[in-house]
């Protein structure tokens, strides 16, 4: 081996050791989370309430919480995102304007999570007077989530091929009539797969709801979207960080770290599977 | 009949579409007009250059935001220096090494690492990094600047590796098959042709990871200890423009000077990721028109 090889050979081992360390890191994290988080599920921890201050009980207000603002953020984020992306996939190809609505887009999914947060404070809390709740909360997570639905929408919508826009046109269809007809329903579908990964961010998300309606301790359900909620992200950030016996609830904390990394895949698998699916049906 | 249905339809669809430059505006006019009366009581010298904060004084209350800044760039850059030399190595590693099962794998892994959520990666900080470093370098917790910096570092490499490896992509082949009919090796390739081709597309990628790491919350707040003090080095607690507003927004009443000047430090936060975002993607840009 002459040494232009060694140091190829050098070269790609340290690639190699790159991507192993990448791989090592999920591992690392899956592990931790799962080994010490897998002994506090229960039937129990799932579905009863928490006590005694949060030492003891269940998180299933948290669950349900989170359930509430997650489909709060899709009524808000899947239909505003599909008519965003009809827009600027079937109407409009290319001018000032569509120009300057991607603009929009592409700086609104760099904005930090947090300065959503205040700009739900200011715009929902206290200019609309909703008040610190989960109507409040998931507002601000569906303006969060905008951008990722659009531009998943466009995806699904850029894979319609041309020919079924023009055979409605050709047959007399009105714009909207072949939209509705022979694109919609090809597309749907798709912009469903990515917006589910765009919610199962949001899901995940704790500095938009910090201020716009996360509690630290309600021990029941909500009656109402006008109420304070817990949420499962925010539960473990208050039991990893602001509880008064730490140590004591641990446990918890792994326990709600594991439901709430369950919850997150199982929606990213739902989505890789219908996106799997359709790619197959489309094949055929 | 039909045509003025058809007209008001596509003025709906205009109006949805123009609702994000509205929400854009919308956040940024908010954030202007939220913290304009902070600046009513401080100078504005005052809030960009004082090294102190420390709003809540009974005596003489401080609004200067250098510690976050200086906060926030630590941790970014320490964030940076982790993800840029593995980021790009495994991005090389999966666009010209790795056969079409290894790719198989690593894209799902790069996904889940991408979809975990960051409050949980703040919370392995705490039980996992914090007392890992504090054992290392023998100090009582492992709160601190430099913990903050790994766990940025786990959440910008997804960008970066998947962002990167699209740049790599974009190189044409010519560039490679001449390379190698001239007689180099892959690897000479791939570190003297396809990297340096790939070049503005991989600081996009770079630049775009940066973004995340300086607007990114949660991993901060639980990880980095947060007092408000001047940081002195990597091994001291410090606290970002993102965790001062968690933590101090939640506890101040409605519209004092104090609630503004959060508002302030959001909009100073805006600005910054606005910019590095806005130059990423003009960069981007540049990349994809010289490749075609």
């Amino acid at each position: 081996m002459n040494k232009k090889h060694l140091k190829e050979f050098m070269g790609f081992m340290l690639l190699r050791i790159c991507i192993g360390i990448i791989g090592l890191i999920l591992i690392i994290i899956l592990y931790d989370i799962i080994s010490k988080g897998a002994g506090k599920i229960s039937w129990e921890f799932l579905t009863a309430m928490p006590r005694k201050g949060m030492t003891e009980g269940g998180i299933l207000p948290a669950i349900v919480g989170t359930f509430m603002v997650t489909v709060i953020t899709a009524i808000l984020a899947v239909p505003l995102g599909m008519g965003c992306a009809i827009y600027l996939n079937e109407y409009v190809k290319d001018n000032k304007i569509t120009r300057l609505i991607r603009m929009s887009i592409r700086n609104l999914s760099g904005v930090p999570s947090i300065v959503y947060g205040l700009f739900g404070v200011v715009l929902f809390v206290q200019l609309m007077h909703i008040g610190t709740c989960i109507l409040a909360a998931g507002l601000t997570l569906g303006l969060m989530t905008l951008p990722w639905t659009i531009t998943a929408s466009e995806e699904a919508l850029k894979n319609v091929p041309n020919s079924y826009r023009d055979g409605a046109l050709a047959l007399g269809a009105s714009k909207w009539q072949a939209i509705r007809t022979n694109v919609l329903p090809y597309a749907v579908p798709g912009m469903l797969t990515g917006t589910i990964l765009g919610l199962a961010r949001a899901a995940g998300e704790t500095a938009p709801i910090l201020f716009t309606g996360a509690a630290f301790y309600l021990p029941f359900l909500p009656k109402s979207l006008f109420t304070q909620f817990m949420a499962l992200p925010y539960h473990l950030y208050i039991m990893s960080t602001q509880h008064h016996a730490i140590a004591k609830v641990r446990p918890i904390a792994y326990g709600t770290a594991l439901v709430l990394i369950v919850l997150v895949f199982t929606m990213n698998l739902s989505a890789i599977i219908l996106r799997y699916q359709l790619r197959k049906r489309r094949m055929e | 009949m039909t045509n003025l249905k058809e007209r008001i339809i596509h003025g709906i669809f205009l109006i949805n579409g123009l609702l994000v430059v509205i929400v854009l505006l919308g956040i940024f006019g908010l954030l202007v007009f939220t913290a304009i009366p902070a600046f009513k009581e401080i100078r504005i010298g005052e809030f960009l250059f004082s090294t102190n904060w420390n709003p809540t004084s009974y005596v003489k209350p401080a609004y200067g935001i250098v510690p976050m800044l200086v906060s926030t760039f630590m941790v970014t850059l320490g964030a940076l220096f982790i993800a840029i030399p593995l980021g790009i190595g495994t991005a090389a590693y999966l666009s010209d090494v790795a056969n079409q099962r290894v790719r198989e794998i690593a894209k799902p892994i790069i996904e889940i690492l991408a979809g975990i959520p960051s409050v949980v990666i703040g919370f392995l900080g705490i039980v996992l990094v914090g007392p890992f470093i504090s054992k290392i370098f023998g100090l009582h917790n492992g709160l601190n600047a430099l913990n903050g910096a790994i766990l940025l570092a786990v959440m910008a490499l997804p960008t970066i590796i998947s962002l990167s490896e699209d740049a790599l992509k974009s190189v044409p082949n010519a560039y490679q098959h001449a390379s190698l009919a001239l007689g180099a090796t892959h690897w000479q390739t791939l570190v003297r042709v396809k990297i340096p081709a790939a070049l503005s597309g991989i600081i996009a990628a770079v630049m775009l990871g940066m973004g995340r790491a300086i607007g990114e919350t949660m991993t901060v707040l639980m990880a980095t200890g947060c007092a408000p003090a001047m940081p002195r080095g990597f091994l001291d607690s410090v606290r970002t423009m993102t965790s001062t507003i968690a933590i101090e927004l939640g506890e101040v009443p409605y519209n004092t000077t104090h609630y503004y000047a959060l508002f302030g430090v959001g909009l100073t936060l805006f600005i910054i990721t606005f910019f590095v975002n806005m130059v990423s993607d003009i960069i981007l840009h540049k990349h994809e028109r010289l490749m075609k």
